[in-house]
């Protein structure tokens, strides 16, 4: 058994310049260990090898039980000259909370 | 001047694009004090300075007219002072425009404070050896393509124009919570160095400046994340004391939800380093901020900090990078996915055949992979809509793509329907540099009499 990151958190997506950053703010501030055990930057990096080159930095905000992901080099060189559909990347929350995790324990 | 006790601070857009109706709600039935307009994006400026280039009474953001005709009539009725960044690129045409908009509406002479200054073009001309913050390289490098460069002003000059006691104030670029700082500083006399509330006001003002994000907008899930009577949300506001304490709410009687989850997005959103979000006003730490819900749709925001400023503006420079092209044609039934990748081929070898050569190139199949890329994994849908984008600095190659894309019809696999016309569109890129503060000129002027 899996848990997704839909299972216990929400997320949003922002843009600045190329940088995208995702938040994941916890349902329950229980699951908060879990998922700063779970969610590291390496599994983030893996869902989003295809959309971004990275560097990804977490920034854990535990008072407000979530983590800000900022991922560098992840929106086609920016909203003024990407390509894509979605230049600012707001649907890019959905591949975070797509993410599955080992079990929870 | 009386100090009031609190001080209810409105946010009327969030974007050039918002919607109007919810800025009227909170003019009409709000009880607010100020109605804060944020009306710029990233390349907003830019643009409107291509529109002043052709005539030198435009510039300003062209959603001035309609928004200031709705709300100007409840705003003057109720003592109401409105702070936007409509001026764009122009900020004195926009105050002769909203001061014609309040004489047609017969409200008479309405005097307008414009904050000048934060158009450093002819500054930064000078200053060919700054840096891109964006990629290392010297200014140099886009000088000669730019259109526009803008500072970030910060709070303390919309401060400064809201003392005049001009009824509106209008500027260019300024950062956007600043815009929602400034009533805070004018009302209870804050001044930089009281850091606490700079970093509350600060807070109030990054949940308030994406107006429908904390009611709702943006956040809504089926079953999941449900949102009351979301077709009618309103907007929010911020209730903000002498002591910088803060609690932020929503019109009565609309739609939408405020809670701690609504506010804990907007919190984070466009932050990267959550202990130091930069402001021309502060520098803005929100790992310890509390947000309680007090009541209904009524969150309160505590404990944000702050480090003093820093000693430079962030300037953003727009310049022109060309062109992209687009265009989209639909395939559906079956096969619809081998027809529209074969499609896609035909149009790419085309566009080759006649020369035409591009710096970068996409390919989406609309309803598999356009948002999320990796066709290869995705179901096949039982329809699909190719699209074809690609950015060059020949307009006839960017045409073409658009072109071929609809010759698709007549000359590609079978079946295709309902091709676009040829999109083209002027690429306004925008990169950065860090300019001294002591090098901008930050200042107000008053159009019409006091």
């Amino acid at each position: 058994m899996t848990v997704r990151v839909y299972d216990l958190a929400h997320a949003r997506a922002g843009d600045k310049g190329n940088t995208s950053n995702i938040s994941v703010i916890c349902y329950e501030t229980k699951h908060w260990e879990f998922l700063e055990r779970e969610l590291t930057t390496q599994r983030v990096a893996q869902a989003f090898r295809h959309l971004a080159k990275g560097p990804i930095k977490r920034y854990p905000l535990r008072n407000l039980k979530a983590f800000n992901f900022v991922i560098e080099n992840a929106l086609g060189g920016g909203v003024t000259v990407s390509l894509a559909q979605d230049i600012h990347g707001k649907s890019y929350s959905n591949v975070m909370l797509a993410i599955e995790l080992p079990n929870l324990k | 001047m009386e100090t009031k006790q609190t001080v209810r601070i409105g946010a009327g857009a969030g974007t050039s694009d918002d919607r109007m109706v919810p800025a009227l709600e909170l003019a009409e039935r709000g009880d607010i004090d100020y109605l804060v307009f944020e009306c710029l994006a990233e390349r907003t400026v830019s643009r409107e300075n291509l529109a002043r280039s052709k005539n030198s009474n435009l510039g300003y953001s062209p959603s001035l007219h309609a928004r200031l005709r709705m709300v100007l009539p409840a705003c003057m009725r109720n003592g109401i002072r409105i702070v936007s960044n409509m001026g764009a690129a122009n900020p004195l045409g926009g105050a002769r425009a909203a001061r014609k908009e309040a004489a047609d509406l017969g409200l008479g002479d309405v005097p307008v404070a414009v904050v000048l200054g934060d158009d450093v073009s002819s500054i930064v001309k000078h200053r060919p050896e700054l840096r891109l913050i964006e990629n290392g390289e010297p200014l140099e490098s886009i000088l000669p393509a730019m259109i526009s460069a803008n500072a970030y002003l910060g709070a303390d000059v919309v401060c400064e124009a809201l003392n005049t006691g001009a009824p509106i104030v209008l500027s260019g670029r300024v950062a956007d919570p600043s815009l929602f700082l400034a009533p805070m500083m004018h009302e209870f006399g804050w001044a930089y160095d009281d850091l606490p509330k700079i970093a509350q006001g600060t807070a109030a003002g990054h949940l308030l400046e994406c107006t429908a994000s904390v009611t709702g907008g943006c956040f809504g899930w089926p079953g999941k994340k449900d949102v009351p009577d979301l077709a009618r949300n309103g907007f929010p506001f911020a209730d903000v004391k002498v002591d910088g304490s803060i609690v932020i709410g929503k019109t009565p009687g609309t739609g939408g939800r405020l809670d701690v989850m609504t506010c804990t997005e907007q919190l984070i959103y466009e932050i990267h380093d959550p202990t130091a979000y930069i402001t021309p006003d502060c520098v803005l730490d929100i790992t310890g901020v509390a947000l309680t819900q007090e009541g209904a749709d009524r969150v309160r925001v505590e404990h944000a900090k702050a480090r003093p400023a820093t000693d430079t503006y962030k300037v953003n420079v727009g310049y022109a990078d060309g062109y992209i092209g687009e265009g989209e044609v639909s395939y559906g039934g079956i096969d619809a996915v081998a027809r529209a990748k074969w499609a896609a081929e035909i149009v790419k070898e085309r566009l080759k055949l006649q020369g035409f050569s591009y710096d970068d190139f996409r390919v989406d199949l609309i309803g598999m992979s356009s948002l999320h890329d990796q066709v290869d994994i995705r179901p096949e849908p039982y329809e699909v809509r190719l699209r074809m984008a690609g950015r060059t600095r020949e307009r006839k190659a960017a045409h073409a793509i658009g072109f071929e894309v609809r010759a698709m019809h007549m000359h590609g696999p079978g079946g295709a329907g309902g091709a676009c016309e040829p999109r083209v569109r002027d690429v306004l890129a925008v990169k950065s540099v860090l300019l001294p503060k002591n090098q901008v000129n930050a200042q107000v002027i008053v159009e019409g009499s006091l």
